[in-house]
């Protein structure tokens, strides 16, 4: 269970979120919508615990993680699985470096032990027989299906997508949807995606909440949220340039 | 005249506040130095990087930095009839003042300037937070692997950049000036003690340490985008190169009073 209550964060004398409130359920899929900028991606780093509220909390399996040390903050950050906006593919390993990297760094097993769950974590994504190829050498596309295969390869207990279809094409795009949608009944995870795919991501999803002018304006399944007399919502659902949201 | 001073006094703030970060950054790194687990393996490869980036630019210059000053020497020491002492002046110079500081601004220009655009773009890439995410001390993989390394590649590139420039000082003193071979080699024999390498070799530690203590800090704490990297480069790159002759003139007058 992640608890976020009453965030509040600032960049100089930006304020970019402005008392967040949100539940998110164990084992449930989140989607957290919004504008470009309105501050998704700040909300995610603050689950990470890259970065530190001006005020409020996040409590995660009854843990408050806003106030607590590094140390402390990793045992939270080892049940955390997250696929950056970019991938974050470690420009100087391969691919099957990069997947392989958590295992390496953060358990025992042994080198036949982790080669079994990296080839098996690039068959689950699709993308079997590249290990040796390094990131430059990836398509959009593959760097994102192999970042997803290394935000799972610890089988986290909790995954943060950090906009993991922005700028893909509609048939990759389906994909990554769909390994969402199966890694998640594979693994139970808990799933908390920042996405502009509306409504298309709304069919993997529990839960919707809007996020705007660093508030949640509304949260709820998808039904409520495509039924939502909210215009604010509708607005950002439709697309259309007409309407409260400012640009 | 108010504003003015506001804007100084704001200004020299941020400068103090700038030191004193870059301060907890390195004994952040120095405590991470002696704090298992230790990476050998990233270790081994930014020695490799070091090497592999400057020991091209080493040899070429420390051969011509040689030459010239075989030239330079030859023309003074001629006006004295000292030209049998070519082959230790040339051997003490580049011991103990210009082959510690020439090579630590070469290994700035070519390693230093590459390793705070790598970092740079680690972090605006989100590599450094994926790091992070991981529970994994990006300090301990990014930044004390090139912090040792550098301590260890400096002082043998400068050892390198000295060889060479003392046998380009040879090339060009006996070779092209005339100076016999056995006198150019044992005077210098006589006139270069172990305090003489002792010297280059706290300075070369002592270079090893701000270009990558700067160049680490200024990639680590980048601002964004491409151009973020770019301006960060620049001034790790400048800022190493005022800090070696800066610390190269405290260091030098400690030692030769001490």
């Amino acid at each position: 269970m992640i608890e976020i209550t009453d965030l509040h964060k600032s960049f100089d004398s930006q304020k970019v979120l402005n008392g967040v409130n949100l539940k998110i359920a164990d084992k449930e899929i989140i989607i957290i919508m919004g504008t470009s900028g309105c501050g998704k991606s700040v909300l995610i780093k603050h689950i990470i615990g890259l970065l530190k509220p001006d005020q409020g909390s996040i409590v995660i399996d009854g843990v408050d993680i806003t106030e607590l040390d590094t140390k402390e903050l990793d045992t939270i950050r080892e049940r955390l699985g997250v696929l950056f906006q970019g991938g974050a593919l470690f420009d100087s390993l391969t691919v099957y470096g990069n997947i392989a990297f958590p295992l390496r760094e953060k358990t025992k097993l042994s080198k036949q032990e982790i080669r079994e769950r990296v080839i098996h974590a690039l068959e689950d994504v699709g993308l079997k027989g590249i290990e040796k190829k390094y990131p430059a050498e990836l398509s959009g596309g593959m760097k994102k299906r192999v970042a997803f295969a290394r935000a799972l390869i610890s089988e986290p207990a909790i995954v943060l997508f950090d906009e993991p279809t922005t700028g893909l094409d509609p048939v990759i795009t389906s994909s990554i949807h769909e390994l969402i949608k199966g890694t998640h009944k594979k693994y139970g995870y808990t799933g908390v995606i920042i996405s502009h795919e509306v409504p298309r991501i709304f069919e993997i999803t529990d839960k919707i909440a809007m996020l705007y002018n660093g508030v949640i304006v509304e949260s709820g399944t998808p039904e409520e949220i495509q039924n939502s007399m909210n215009p604010i919502i509708r607005q950002f659902i439709t697309g259309s340039h007409e309407g409260p949201i400012e640009y | 005249m108010r504003r003015f001073l506001k804007t100084i006094g704001a200004r020299a703030i941020v400068q103090l506040q700038t030191i004193g970060h870059m301060f907890i950054f390195l004994m952040n790194a120095l405590y991470f130095i002696f704090a298992p687990p230790f990476k050998f393996r990233l270790l081994l490869r930014q020695i490799r990087f070091f090497g592999n980036k400057s020991m091209l630019v080493i040899i070429l210059t420390g051969s011509f930095t040689g030459m010239v000053l075989a030239l330079q020497l030859f023309y003074i020491l001629r006006k004295f009839g000292s030209e049998a002492l070519l082959g230790s002046g040339i051997a003490l110079s580049l011991l103990r003042e210009l082959g510690p500081v020439l090579a630590a601004l070469m290994i700035t220009g070519r390693a230093g300037s590459a390793l705070t655009a790598e970092i740079g773009m680690m972090r605006i890439t989100e590599q450094i937070d994926a790091l992070t995410a991981m529970a994994l001390n990006p300090m301990r993989y990014l930044i004390v692997p090139n912090i040792v390394a550098a301590l260890i590649a400096f002082p043998l590139l400068v050892a390198i950049f000295d060889l060479i420039g003392i046998f380009g000082g040879y090339l060009v003193g006996v070779k092209l000036l005339g100076i016999s071979s056995g006198t150019y080699f044992s005077l210098m024999e006589d006139y270069v003690v172990m305090e003489d390498i002792m010297v280059g070799l706290y300075k070369s530690l002592s270079f090893g340490l701000i270009v990558s203590w700067i160049c680490c800090y200024k990639g680590f704490y980048t601002g964004y985008g491409a151009e973020g990297v770019s301006k960060s480069t620049t001034e790790a790159v400048v800022l190493c190169s005022i800090m070696i002759l800066i610390w190269d003139y405290f260091l030098g007058s400690v030692l030769l009073i001490g």
